[in-house]
């Protein structure tokens, strides 16, 4: 039977590990190729960075970084920040990225969906959503928007239909990432998540707020997430991804134990 | 010299990253001339196999596989490189490579919950021995993506399974062929494990290899 995955966020700006609160007031907080060795060890099923401020200029130190955290790591991960063409998508997979994150851009333009999908795989392509509460309205009847841009520009899309779009444009996942409760450590948004899990024929990963491992638990029983996505809680030793596992596995939840 | 093929399938970096992580010296090549002079040879591959079968008849991979084969060469394949040895591919229509009889089926789900590709941790459950699957527990989980799997004619050919809605084959072999439909190369330790074993695989498989019953 299919485990439940634990993937572990590791924001990146210039190659350095930073966690952002509510997307503003990043900080660095270490070394990020040393502490995805770290989590890999420790039983993280899956890892996930984000480039922040990820620029042009910046492409060749992304594409280092990604290299070196490729050769330290055997588990798959995924990056995602500033992916604008197939051309970027191509090079993250090269570089040994097993998926590649799409968002913003996606959203500006989205037929980058289909065209990375088409590129790489489906497999490969995975839609990050970044979405806040607003009141429901004709064009957002969830009640869920689709915000960019870092969570500062809204775009008037609902989050059901774009996850729906995403999937028929070819993603092969989702990333439901709530900036309610991003950096919040409350829990996971889990009404979103559950009504986008339900929504769709493929993975969802909750995203933003997991504060304790209750959290990962609501989120994979109460939000119908296949997988939960975890930051700070691990970041500042709250708790090892041994731990949150081992609560899971208490909890009847089937995650992978033996590493 | 252990090489790994290159046919423009997908991730093959990380194949020998995984190596060399576990002290295995590889190399890539697209080459024939050098994989008739490799001692062992791994053959991965993620994406569709129409275009993978094409690639390797075009460039005259396909023949070598199955001359190394002949020869006793020890090969490893992963993901495509299970699933195109066989006769044939439900994918696109495919021939393949015919070394094991069967066919490559798409994953058929009952259960609506349950999604397709398959991805992420599963259990491998051993159905019969082989110097490959050495130690490996009920419990030990490997990476998986992918929508179909191998699906070998006899019983003999059938070393392992998984359960996704119902036990689906994830590892075939025939004399020096082996092949997993999973990922060692980002399964972890146990991964590692199974591409160390693989180094120092002679290319044989005990006579006495019996049904674990599991």
């Amino acid at each position: 039977m299919l485990s439940k995955r634990l993937i572990v966020c590791l924001d990146v700006r210039e190659g350095k590990l930073a966690k952002s609160i509510k997307f503003v007031d990043t900080k660095d907080i270490g070394d990020p190729v040393t502490k995805a060795r770290q989590y890999y060890e420790d039983g993280a099923d899956e890892l996930v960075f984000y480039d922040i401020n990820a620029s042009r200029a910046n492409r060749d130190i992304t594409l280092k970084f990604v290299e070196a955290v490729a050769s330290q790591i055997f588990i798959p991960f995924s990056v995602g920040g500033g992916i604008r063409s197939i051309e970027d998508a191509t090079k993250l997979r090269l570089a040994g990225a097993e998926k590649v994150n799409v968002n913003s851009a996606a959203v500006k333009r989205k037929e980058l969906i289909s065209e990375i999908s088409g590129a790489i795989g489906a497999q490969s392509t995975v839609l990050s959503m970044d979405v806040k509460k607003s009141i429901k309205t004709r064009s957002i009847p969830s009640g869920y928007e689709i915000v960019i841009n870092d969570g500062t520009v809204t775009t008037g899309l609902d989050a059901v239909e774009w996850a729906k779009t995403g999937e028929k444009l070819g993603a092969g996942e989702l990333v439901v990432n709530s900036i309610d409760a991003d950096g919040t450590k409350d829990g996971y948004e889990l009404t979103l998540t559950r009504m986008i899990a339900d929504s769709v024929g493929i993975p969802v990963i909750a995203s933003g707020g997991a504060g304790k491992p209750e959290d990962l638990y609501e989120a994979f029983t109460i939000g119908h997430a296949d997988a939960a996505l975890v930051a700070s809680i691990v970041h500042y030793g709250e708790y090892t991804c041994r731990q949150l596992k081992d609560y899971l596995h208490s909890r009847g939840i089937k995650v992978r134990t033996k590493f | 010299m252990l090489a790994i093929i290159d046919y423009g399938a997908g991730n093959i970096g990380s194949v020998q990253r995984a190596c060399a992580e576990t002290g295995i010296q590889s190399v890539i090549t697209p080459n024939p001339a050098d994989l008739k002079k490799a001692e062992r040879i791994i053959f991965p591959g993620v994406g569709a196999a129409p275009a993978a079968m094409e690639n390797l008849t075009r460039t005259g991979l396909a023949t070598v596989i199955k001359q190394a084969f002949t020869e006793g060469i020890p090969i490893l394949g992963i993901c495509l490189g299970a699933q195109v040895v066989l006769d044939s591919s439900e994918e696109g229509d495919t021939p393949c490579l015919g070394i094991i009889p069967g066919k490559t089926v798409r994953l058929k789900l009952q259960d609506k919950v349950l999604k397709i590709p398959h991805i992420g941790w599963n259990n491998v459950k051993v159905t019969q021995l082989h110097p490959l699957l050495e130690s490996i527990e009920r419990e030990d989980e490997f990476y998986f993506i992918h929508s179909y799997y191998p699906q070998p004619a006899k019983k003999e050919n059938i070393f392992a399974v998984a359960d996704y809605g119902g036990d689906f084959c994830c590892a075939v072999g025939i004399k020096n062929y082996f092949a997993v439909q999973f990922h060692p190369e980002k399964s972890g330790r146990l991964g590692l494990q199974l591409l160390q074993r693989f180094a120092k695989w002679d290319g044989k498989i005990p006579a006495k290899s019996e049904n674990r019953g599991k």
